[in-house]
């Protein structure tokens, strides 16, 4: 990614008490992925409106990542699915919209997925340069 | 909306500025309206720093702050405190991370990596700006501890813990406390034995009434979160009822009739022991236990110890404990097959296994039948290694080898111990052996990374070959009896415990720590403790260090009985709330009622349920909930700025 100026930008919604802390640990690591991702910290995957996804397509990210709690949630068991559910209602309003529904991905993360963040990042990124 | 806003950019000394332009990240945050003032410092968490905070706050009187610095997780407090001691509320400040999610994990790329510290600065300051002052919120916790593994390091713990009044359930896997130590003489300064050492801390154990100490014991489950910890432990059988009298001689003879003979762990190989075992007499708890994985049942010890119970089944219990302590050490590296010979000539063994030799062995100093004098210390075996994947110092091995190299020569007449290092890392007081070995005759060699000491056998016998760096590169050349691999310690492979708890493994493979000197035994998940060898090499002294910090660091935690929780809250905005049941179906804590407001149905929040987890905002089909700290206004303020 190197001077890469038009690489997609991503949005990605991380959880502070899960996979955050794998984010951290990347960094940490030094392991890297494109500088064109940007975390915003929420308490839990199941918490992130479908409203604030469409405003970051609107103001121009080009990709949206929730880095879900998985079974890992700390708060409910059914996390996963409530998050599954907020994905499949905003790729409904995406189609819509007119907005490609790929440009908004799930998966869990857990505290330690460092790896499996980081090849998320890069495949993503690499996805939507396509 | 804050007028008057404080941004720090910190330069973590070089850990940030190295990659992001400070200078630059802060001078765009100074023309965001609303900013006061904007400036970088060498650390942000410094005291004198923290002191400037709080003089502009009270001088400047700003209405928020944001300081870029690192993780929230290692300093979100800190800079809380920072406000709340400048009349600030806490909740009128936002960290923002430039380090872990910016400077280290593009270090690769300065230039964009100080493009994104400018976008993450400045949503940061969107955020602060709709920043509301929140009231803190208090959850019940209980007073209570977990420790896994009954090691020096959890037994000191759980002893610790006990006498400032925490409730401790202390569970060892193995049949028998102590760890590692138990398995060696006599330990530097004291020269009291690892034996009479755990010994001495069972016997605080036993009596300490708020302790629960399980042997054979395993952490299966957990749930909940920190305060409120919901777990459950498994017993596996001892097969042999703890009613048993500790008649030494019975139990002797139960094991002399046993037919089966394994590997004896506890003398890493050395010797075999039988399916019914203690690895020493005064091993404690004193009954004996079955190794019901080799035994074949045959009943011969049955028939000389009544006591012997084949029937046992495994059993579970459950406890709520407020915090979970890991104490669950670490192993010895072992050498690959050729590896300095290892395995591939008889007389190489590793610094463990030599260790256990002098131990058990009585007037002479034999291994394989043969008598030892020349004995040659390959120091570094397993760590510090440039091509493999340790690339740490195991810290204790240099000490330990000297050490024991003083009490063979104690033991023994006519012995000759030649060191053949990678430089002597004997640190503080160990010294002190370093000089003793020395005085004592003891060679030391030395030889760089790039030129390692060879082991190789000429006619029989084990040459030992070295290009000293301590005599311009001389090839010295030692025929040994015993070659002794300084092998280090490497993380334990405690797979289900590491998956169930989801701990943090850090780049040595060893568990991790928020920050090795200002967090140094809490992991990043909330009630979550480390300590001991688990989290890396350490002496005995430096695990029983990290243990006490731990149990302070638990009580402090837990002693009030109740836990300061992060005060988001769910906000229902009544004239926009129309019940439907979304928001209270989806919550799981019933934290969400249905209520009656000027004539028309509407959802309240029960405060002391809610956990401000989020769940039930995106199901509202009016939006008609907010999250202090994560509305509307600052959530999509904060993306509008990451992509300005």
């Amino acid at each position: 990614m190197e001077n890469n100026k038009t690489a997609p930008k991503i949005l990605v919604f991380s959880t502070e008490k899960i996979s955050d802390p794998a984010i951290d640990l990347a960094g940490l690591l030094k392991k890297h992925y494109p500088a064109t991702v940007y975390s915003i910290i929420v308490p839990c995957s199941s918490a992130v409106k479908p409203k604030w996804i469409l405003h970051a397509f609107e103001q121009g990210f080009d990709g949206v990542f929730i880095a879900a709690d998985g079974s890992d949630c700390p708060y409910s068991e059914t996390c996963t699915e409530n998050t599954g559910k907020i994905v499949t209602k905003t790729h409904e309003i995406m189609k819509q919209k007119g907005i490609e529904p790929s440009k908004l991905k799930m998966a869990a993360i857990c505290s330690v997925c460092t790896d499996p963040f980081v090849k998320h990042m890069k495949t993503f990124a690499e996805a939507l340069s396509a | 909306m804050k007028q008057k806003i404080g941004v720090y950019i910190c330069q973590c000394g070089s850990n940030i500025s190295d990659y992001v332009n400070v200078e630059e990240v802060a001078a765009q945050a100074e023309k965001i309206e609303g900013v006061a003032l904007a400036k970088t410092t060498m650390f942000a968490c410094a005291d004198s720093t923290q002191k400037e905070i709080e003089e502009d706050i009270k001088s400047r009187q700003l209405d928020a702050i944001v300081v870029a610095s690192c993780s929230p997780k290692l300093h979100l407090f800190t800079f809380r405190n920072v406000a709340i001691r400048a009349g600030l509320n806490p909740f009128n400040y936002v960290q923002v991370n430039v380090r872990e999610q910016c400077s280290w994990a593009h270090s690769n790329n300065p230039k964009q990596a100080t493009e994104k510290a400018i976008h993450l600065v400045i949503a940061g300051i969107e955020r602060v700006k709709h920043s509301k002052a929140l009231p803190a919120i208090k959850i019940s916790a209980d007073n209570a501890v977990l420790v896994v593994g009954a090691g020096v390091s959890g037994m000191r713990a759980a002893i610790e813990l006990a006498k400032m009044g925490t409730e401790v359930v202390l569970i060892e896997k193995n049949h028998f406390v102590g760890g590692r130590v138990s398995q060696w003489n006599k330990l530097f300064i004291t020269d009291e034995t690892g034996q009479e050492v755990v010994a001495r801390l069972y016997q605080e154990v036993k009596n300490h009434n708020k302790i629960k100490l399980f042997t054979g014991t395993e952490l299966i489950s957990k749930s909940g979160g920190v305060g409120n910890f919901d777990i459950q432990i498994q017993f596996t059988p001892r097969y042999v009822l703890t009613t048993c009298k500790p008649d030494w001689e019975k139990i002797q003879k139960a094991i002399s009739l046993c037919p089966i003979e394994v590997d004896d762990d506890f003398n890493f190989g050395l010797t075999k022991r039988k399916a019914i075992y203690k690895n020493f007499p005064s091993e404690l708890p004193h009954i004996p236990a079955i190794d019901i994985v080799n035994c074949n049942k045959c009943g011969e010890c049955v028939k000389v110890c009544e006591e012997v119970d084949l029937e046992q089944q495994v059993e579970k219990l459950n406890f709520r404990v407020g915090a979970i302590l890991l104490t669950t050490g670490a192993d010895s590296y072992e050498p690959k097959k050729g590896e300095f010979a290892y395995q591939e000539i008889d007389n190489v063994i590793t610094l463990q296994q030599f260790k256990r030799l002098i131990e058990i062995s009585g007037k002479e100093l034999l291994y394989h039948g043969k008598k030892i004098r020349n004995i040659a210390f390959i120091y570094c075996v397993g760590s510090r290694q440039q091509d493999g994947e340790n690339k740490y110092c195991s810290r204790y091995c240099c000490t330990s080898v000297i050490h024991s190299a003083i009490l063979v020569k104690e033991k023994y007449e006519g012995i000759f111990n030649f060191h053949f290092t990678r430089g002597v890392r004997t640190y503080g007081k160990q010294e002190i052996l370093y000089n003793k070995a020395a005085k004592q005759g003891d060679i030391f060699l030395q030889s760089f990374e790039d030129s390692p000491t060879e082991v190789t056998s000429e006619n029989g016998k084990t040459i030992v070959k070295i290009n000293d760096i301590l005599t311009a590169n001389m090839e010295i050349e030692v025929e040994a009896d015993l070659v002794v691999l300084v092998t280090g310690m490497v993380p334990r492979e405690n797979t289900a415990i590491s998956s169930l708890l989801k701990i943090p493994i850090g780049r040595d493979k060893f568990y991790n720590e928020v920050h090795p000197k200002l967090r140094p035994v809490e992991t990043v998940i909330d009630g979550i403790l480390i300590a001991g060898t688990c989290q890396s090499p350490k002496t005995i002294m430096e695990s029983v260090n990290s243990a006490l910090s731990a149990a302070a660091k638990a009580n402090s935690l837990l002693r009030t009985g109740e836990i300061e929780l992060e005060p988001t809250l769910a906000v229902i905005d009544k004239e926009t709330c129309d019940w439907c049941d979304a928001c209270a179906a989806v919550c799981p804590y019933d934290a969400i009622e249905k209520s009656e407001v000027n004539g028309k149905f509407v959802a309240q929040i029960a405060k002391a349920n809610c956990k401000g987890c989020g769940m039930c905002l995106p199901v509202c089909p009016v939006n008609a909930i907010q999250l202090d700290g994560y509305t509307d206004v600052e959530m999509e303020g904060m993306i509008s700025a990451l992509v300005s």
